[in-house]
């Protein structure tokens, strides 16, 4: 009975990470048929986030510094918001209707940001700044620009125009590596001093994260930390469901879920809600990617290895059905964790004639080889329902 | 009607395209296979090689993603199956009944069974290929028959990966694990592998590997076959109700594909002298994407140009800033996806020539709506206008 | 109704097809005889393009069966379904747009569909011939080796009719072939259809009631998913059940 509960309990908890970390990418592979490879790294910022909001209490001294998960959480969330808008904004809107190339150009922006995390130092955030200050800011530059070239040298044509309108990219990418190489050369410590450097960092979790719950009658502890996971798990489907199902936000969204150019013709901003639905998405990345933190040290390639099972969240769930993501994970979780800590050997051991099938999962009864199983068992899953637990149905679902 | 195209015209002018397509392949081939070993120098020689191998690869993935719209993100899994398959080849180049040294390590006195076949030559050759075809053909079938496509395929192909890189990981006592098989200092026909002269060898076959593969890519991008690729690309459900059942040609090409890479995989072994399982990590299958994509799709000879291109860029430039590499290969992967979309062949065809032309200050011809004069409906008004007069 | 199955090229008893309770098509029987060119209206929504995703299998039906030359097509997949002899053509043209004309009708002339013969079987004469015979009778002779993308819609919608008839299927099922044409594209259309159908049996889905008149020699009316009434056009346009759906407001306009 014991063991049952603590399996399931295990089960549960790293299905809630999953949960937690494939929620986002869920709701913006729904909406927008698009699959964020750089989901991982958004995670990793949040991450990061974490580390620093701890950095930053830990001055404040004892009462102050055991609050400071509390802030991390919303600026996790901040941080990775705003990083996914920029990520929209300047990549993935030029490439709608273009899954596969959009897929190639999230994981290139997320070689940059675990390049990002390894090498920033206040030399790079100064030129990334001024790099994104001038983009900002380009449309009084362009006319600028081309009210000079009109007084100096006529009406310009088409193609110069072109041209023209892209010298402010030019201006920024110039300025900010100029900046960044003379502020390297000055070989100023403050300013060539890597933040985080390429080693994995320890989030210390606040203390009442890190006592175990002992609860009576039970003889195996319950990490504080999991539970609180699972907790916040909790809150944040509560939230995003209120979000899609209450708001009006949330109505458009589902709106343009169904029917994109229906709900353009209605007047919905599908652009506005791309933006809103990624940066969101975005920001649950983060939280999850506070998350982790209580779970061991993360360095810049955390998130690769959270990626690829919450994808497998996404294919088995199915597009745009919350229910579906949240039992996809905690289905996926559970079988994970069975196969992998040999609790499913524990359990066939005792019986004698069942000794072919102990050693086949004695074979897999390790977290490598419990991975090869999950995924085939979802291979044989898909083999029964393709589209996911809850596929659409309709004229328009498969076109 | 007079006014049919001539086939006889057409005919010719396509006999004329082959004769002038042969003689480059030719050409470039003799470049390669005689007159580079002349001039580079050993080093330099297996670096060419082993890019020569990975172009090999990339004309694998053209084929699937390019002509077919498959985007398989997991095709390390192929050529680290080609790869082991050579690698535990050599690695049982040794008196009878002794096992590979490493097997020691970890205790084991007796050879695993699946390894027993590779001792023999032929058969290795043909498992090079099979496996991975078979390994292809099985995933790809599962996938298919539902009907999985687009991101949700590419996914699928992702774990997989992940999948075969957790087995050869964890499996030491089968496959020597994180440490993967290394075949320099063993021998092959008698030749040490890691010689000079293997070397050479290995770098003919390579040549001799990749014109092989371009040709069978060729066959089969051309004619009806390749036509049916291109429809499967841009709409596959039509097709179902035209009479064709997609899944098997998407198998067929896959398996095909998994093939190529499987090649791919064991020539490159031999060059580089190692096999370990970090063949099939994530990056990896992804940058054979992007060495398609830089070439450009659906071009072969352009699969083969960005796989030597972007294999020699990032030499260059990983030795030289390393730090900072990174930085570069994502803003490749960004630039190519939004600027280049049909990649360098793809850029020159379209725009490139024309841009090389106006420099010379060779103007481009005023191309009107193709065969208008030849169009019946504009003749007929013609003719209609003259009778009315 | 079963008795005469022979002389009936499909047969459809009964049929009902539900989406998650919304039934798009609600207890429906219809047949149509060897050679017989059938024209169904109905309004939006009533279940047309439904009725033919079930005849080409693309939907399975919930209840009832489909009976093509005396076959249950209920466990038949769509290319199986296509294989036996049914043809269908979009409401859009759906045409491959990266190939030539020529491509395109070549593709679907391939008798043998399935992967080793379409690799290895060259392309034989009389299939290059039908081809070539195809593109005469389409008109577009002269734009066979263009890229279908250049095609103007007119010329799409007439090559996709074109690939349906390369296809040499028994029954046409055609949706909309005038949708979007000019009077004298849609008269030609409509003489293309009354000459495929000396040899063919045509079931056509279309709007355009003069069309509809032009070509019509039995029409049936679908409504809210099952047939409200079957005739000649003159019975139909009489109909007050079908004046009340469908032609009534269009009278009052008269």
């Amino acid at each position: 009975m014991s063991l049952f509960l603590e399996s399931l309990f295990n089960g549960i908890s790293i299905g809630s990470v999953l949960l937690i970390s494939a929620l986002g990418l869920a709701i913006v592979f729904g909406l927008m048929g698009v699959i964020n490879l750089a989901h991982g790294e958004l995670m990793m910022l949040g991450a990061y986030t974490t580390f620093v909001v701890q950095n930053l209490f830990k001055p404040l001294g004892d009462p102050w510094f055991n609050l400071y998960f509390i802030v991390a959480i919303p600026c996790a969330f901040v941080v990775s918001a705003l990083m996914g808008l920029l990520l929209e904004r300047g990549v993935i809107r030029y490439l709608y209707g273009r899954p596969l190339e959009t897929l190639l150009a999230t994981w290139g922006v997320s070689l940059i940001l675990i390049q990002f995390v390894r090498s920033v130092n206040w030399s790079l955030m100064i030129g990334v700044i001024l790099f994104l200050t001038i983009i900002i800011c380009q449309k009084p530059i362009i006319k600028l620009i081309n009210k000079i070239y009109i007084l100096q040298l006529g009406n310009p044509t088409e193609k110069i125009k072109t041209w023209l309108n892209k010298i402010p990219l030019f201006l920024a990418i110039i300025f900010a590596s100029i900046s960044v190489f003379a502020i390297n050369y000055s070989k100023q410590d403050f300013f060539i001093k890597p933040w985080f450097g390429a080693v994995n960092l320890n989030v210390t979790a606040p203390v009442w994260l890190r006592s175990p719950i002992k609860v009576p009658g039970l003889d195996f502890q319950i990490s504080s930390s999991r539970i609180f996971i699972i907790i916040l798990t909790v809150i944040c489907i509560a939230v995003i469901y209120w979000f899609l199902n209450r708001s009006n936000w949330g109505l458009r969204i589902r709106a343009v879920t169904q029917n994109r150019t229906m709900s353009a013709c209605l007047g919905i901003p599908t652009r506005q809600v791309d933006a809103i639905t990624f940066a969101i998405g975005s920001g649950l990345a983060g939280i999850a990617g506070c998350a982790i933190t209580l779970l061991g040290s993360v360095g810049p390639n955390t998130g690769q290895n959270y990626i690829i099972d919450a994808f497998m969240v996404v294919v088995v769930g199915g597009v745009g059905n919350l229910f579906g993501t949240v039992v996809a994970a905690l289905a996926i979780g559970t079988i994970d964790y069975l196969l992998g800590s040999s609790t499913i050997v524990a359990l066939l051991t005792p019986l004698e004639f069942l000794k072919p099938l102990t050693e086949f999962f004695t074979f897999f009864s390790s977290s490598n080889m419990a991975k090869v199983m999950v995924f085939a068992l979802i291979i044989s899953f898909l083999q029964i329902k393709p589209a996911g637990l809850f596929p659409q149905k309709g004229r328009t679902a498969e076109l | 009607m007079e006014t049919i195209i001539n086939p006889q015209k057409n005919k010719q002018k396509n006999k004329r395209k082959l004769i002038i397509e042969g003689s480059i392949i030719l050409g470039l081939t003799l470049i390669l296979a005689l007159v580079m070993p002349l001039i580079l120098e050993p080093f330099r020689l297996k670096l060419l090689g082993r890019f020569l191998a990975l172009g090999i690869t990339a004309l694998g993935i053209d084929l699937i993603w390019g002509y077919t719209g498959l985007l398989s993100l997991g095709h390390g899994i192929f050529f680290a199956l080609g790869g082991y398959a050579i690698a535990m080849h050599i690695k049982l180049q040794i008196p009878d009944g002794q096992i590979p040294e490493f097997f020691t390590l970890y205790g084991v006195t007796k050879l695993p069974f699946f390894w027993q076949p590779f001792a023999s030559f032929p058969f290795t050759f043909l498992a090079i290929f099979i496996i991975p075809a078979i390994t292809a053909g099985i995933l790809g079938y599962l996938v298919f028959r539902n009907r999985i496509k687009g991101v949700y395929f590419s996914i699928l192909t992702q774990a997989a990966l992940l999948v075969f890189f957790n087995f050869f990981n964890g499996q030491q006592k089968l496959i020597n694990g994180t440490n993967g098989l290394k075949t320099d200092t063993d021998t092959i026909f008698n030749l040490v592998a890691g010689s000079n002269q293997a070397q050479i060898i290995f770098y003919e076959l390579t040549i001799l590997g990749i014109i092989v593969s371009y040709l069978l890519c060729r066959w089969l991008t051309s004619g009806r076959f390749g036509r049916l690729l291109i429809a499967i690309r841009d709409d596959e459900m039509r097709l179902r109700f035209s009479g064709y059942d997609p899944t098997p040609f998407k198998v067929l090409v896959f398996a095909i594909s998994g093939a190529i890479a499987g090649l791919a995989g064991s020539l490159y072994t031999v060059q580089s002298g190692l096999i370990t399982p970090e063949t099939m990590k994530v990056a990896f299958s992804i940058e054979m994407v992007i060495w398609v994509a830089v070439g450009g799709r659906a071009t072969l000879i352009g699969a083969i140009i960005g796989a030597l291109a972007v294999n020699f860029g990032s030499s260059l430039f990983s030795e030289k800033f390393p730090e900072i590499w990174l930085f570069f290969q994502g803003a490749l992967f960004l630039i190519v996806v939004t600027v280049l979309p049909d990649g360098l062949v793809g850029w020159v065809k379209n725009s490139g020539l024309n841009l090389i032309k106006n420099l010379l200050g060779i103007k481009p011809p005023v191309v009107t709506f193709p065969e208008l004069v030849e169009n019946p409906e504009i003749l007929q008004e013609k003719e209609e206008l003259i009778n009315d007069k | 109704m079963t008795n005469n199955l022979k002389s009936n090229i499909l047969e459809i008893n009964n049929l009902t097809v539900s989406f998650d309770g919304f039934k798009a098509l609600n207890n429906l029987n219809f047949s149509i005889e060897q050679g017989e060119l059938r024209v169904i209206i109905g309004p939006n929504g009533a279940g047309k393009t439904t009725f033919l995703d079930i005849i080409t299998g693309k939907v399975k039906p919930t209840e009832g069966n489909v009976f093509f030359k005396g076959k249950n097509l209920r466990k038949f997949s769509e290319h199986q379904i296509a294989r036996l002899g049914i043809g269908r053509k979009f409401q859009t043209p759906r045409i491959y747009l990266n190939l030539t004309v020529r491509e395109n009708l070549d593709l679907t002339v391939n008798p043998q569909k399935n992967v080793f013969k379409t690799l290895f079987n060259p392309v034989r004469n009389n299939e290059k011939r039908t081809v070539a015979g195809l593109l005469e009778t389409i008109g577009l002779t002269a734009k066979a080796e263009l890229k279908a993308d250049l095609l103007s819609h007119g010329e799409k919608q007439r090559l996709e009719i074109g690939m349906l008839v390369a296809q040499s299927p028994d029954l046409l099922l055609v949706d909309e072939p005038v949708a979007g044409l000019t009077d004298e594209e849609t008269e030609n259309v409509g003489a293309l259809l009354l000459e495929l159908a000396q040899s063919h049996s045509i079931i056509v889905i279309e709007h355009d009631m003069e069309f509809v008149r032009q070509i019509a020699k039995k029409v049936t009316v679908l409504h809210q998913g099952s047939v409200l009434c079957e005739g000649s056009m003159d019975q139909i346009q009489n109909d007050p059940k079908v004046i009340e759906v469908y032609l009534g407001e269009e009278q009052q306009h008269d």
